[in-house]
């Protein structure tokens, strides 16, 4: 295995700890708010680190560019998203809400 | 068992629970999301099977369009009866007769790949032989705007019949008016800054999709349904609002596309074959035409999300 | 090498398979749409995880769609979810 080889393996490993990471607080946090703050890290570290240790891989310079925009796309719909969704749970109207939804 | 056969049988798992989940739920929203995340399995199953074109169009419309087109249906359905837009009084009827629709076009479909001979490479080595000829180097881009192109014609045709369709829906005294509901946004809210910010970046996306569609996977109809969503986005985002249904350049837009392919096809009538691309300028004029399909395709996709007008002219 | 990007999708997929867990018990509507938007993401890192894999570059333009359009689904929640259907959560900011 060379050094190339190495560093993919490391930073998928790192992005796939973010991911699961992610995911066990969005199952296990108590409510919409803390959950949206678990998943907000699987966003922008684990792709971020997936991406980062697959351009190991790339043939070229456009392929690894490629990844890059790939990241900064995803995290600007995460940010815009989490934003979004954050205030729309904050103030949600009493006739949108579901029936004994817990906050 | 290697870890690629491990991946593709829990890939399987997870398109069929999500399938039965959006089926099953009884909450309206769920079904929704369930719907949206099989989309992006469906993704995933396609580049696992090859077809990264296929894959590609899942992707743009399943991300763009399909969430879209759903979440403001059910808006609409919660607004107009209530409880989280379920409808505890629909009646039993309608829901087996769309079963039994589902049913029968599931087990067609079932019955038509069964049918397929096993082992035979089908069209392939044809296309394969030809392609030099095609003046594309992208199998698939030979296929639809080449040797096929009179499908791809009547589709792109199909596609604007079902835009008049949903237009036909319209009541009278609202037409041609402005399709879909008022949006606003808080002019420099997160919002309206992400309307601003995706759009150029989509721009190039498309463009790029639809250029690289000659040599390696993209083309029209994926760039479009690109095009399509970063418009509703810019109208989601209030900064601009829909052409009214009556306008002129409206409807140009609508028809350049087909009319582009058609007059192609017709010149190609004159100089001997419907729809036969010289060699020589094959090239050209397909991205000619996928060029104009695009910007038809992103149009009535955008207009077909949108709707019916909602106030006169 | 193949096979680790292979187990690492296998990984993402398993993250998929528990975030639907929580599109199914909710409780809100929000805690669905974010389940979904994870699962998008966890579709582009898988996208990426099986270009590495099979050395296809052709796929990351897959990727790069999805994450172009990652928002637009949660965008259209936070319109459902304002009054009149159309507007924005943070209008009427306080």
């Amino acid at each position: 295995m060379n050094l190339a080889e190495a560093f993919t393996i490391l930073f998928v490993v790192a992005g796939i700890f973010f991911f699961v990471a992610g995911t066990v607080g969005l199952l296990r946090f108590p409510d919409t708010h803390t959950r949206l703050h678990a998943l907000t890290k699987a966003d922008n570290l684990g792709l971020g680190l997936i991406a980062f240790g697959l351009a190991f891989r790339m043939p070229d310079v456009w392929g690894v560019a490629k990844l890059g925009l790939v990241w900064l796309l995803a995290v600007l719909a995460a940010a815009t998203v989490a934003q979004l969704v954050a205030r729309a749970a904050l103030d949600r109207l009493p006739d949108l809400d579901e029936k004994g939804g817990a906050r | 068992m290697t870890a690629a056969f491990v991946f593709d049988a829990m890939l399987c798992l997870l398109l069929v629970g999500t399938a039965v989940s959006a089926v099953a739920g009884r909450d309206l929203f769920a079904s929704i999301a369930f719907f949206v995340t099989y989309g992006i399995l469906i993704g995933l199953a396609w580049l696992r099977l090859g077809a990264v074109d296929v894959a590609l169009a899942e992707a743009a419309i399943g991300a763009g369009l399909t969430g879209v087109l759903l979440i403001g249906a059910w808006s609409m359905l919660q607004r107009r009866c209530g409880d989280g837009g379920n409808d505890p009084a629909m009646p039993v009827l309608p829901k087996l007769a769309a079963a039994a629709v589902s049913v029968t076009v599931t087990g067609m479909l079932a019955l038509a790949v069964l049918a397929l001979p096993v082992g035979a490479p089908g069209l392939v080595p044809l296309v394969t032989e030809n392609l030099s000829e095609s003046g594309v180097g992208n199998p698939v881009t030979a296929v639809l705007l080449n040797f096929r192109a009179y499908d791809t014609l009547m589709e792109s045709i199909v596609l604007l019949i079902a835009l008049v369709a949903v237009w036909a829906l319209t009541p009278k005294e609202l037409w041609g008016g402005v399709p879909g509901l008022r949006q606003h946004a808080r002019p420099d809210g997160v919002l309206a800054t992400f309307g601003r910010l995706l759009p150029p970046l989509g721009l190039v996306v498309a463009v790029y999709v639809v250029w690289a569609g000659s040599e390696m996977p993209g083309g029209a109809f994926q760039a479009g349904t690109i095009l399509a969503a970063v418009w509703l986005l810019v109208v989601m985002a209030g900064i601009a609002e829909e052409p009214r249904m009556s306008s002129r350049l409206l409807r140009l837009a609508l028809v350049v596309g087909p009319a582009v392919f058609l007059g192609v096809g017709l010149v190609g009538a004159a100089f001997g074959s419907f729809l036969g691309l010289p060699v020589d300028f094959a090239k050209a004029l397909i991205l000619a035409i996928e060029f104009a399909l695009t910007f038809s395709i992103a149009v009535t996709l955008a207009l077909l999300v949108a709707g019916t007008p909602r106030e006169g002219t | 090498m193949t096979s680790f990007l292979y187990l690492a999708g296998l990984i993402l997929l398993l993250t998929v398979a528990a975030s639907l867990i929580r599109i199914h018990i909710g409780p809100t509507r929000a805690e669905r749409m974010m389940s979904a938007q994870l699962i998008g993401t966890s579709g582009v890192g898988t996208v990426l995880l099986l270009a590495g894999a099979e050395g296809n570059g052709a796929m990351i333009d897959v990727a790069l769609v999805l994450a172009l359009l990652a928002a637009f689904a949660a965008v259209a929640f936070v319109k459902a979810s304002s009054p009149d259907g159309a507007g924005d959560p943070e209008e009427d900011d306080r």
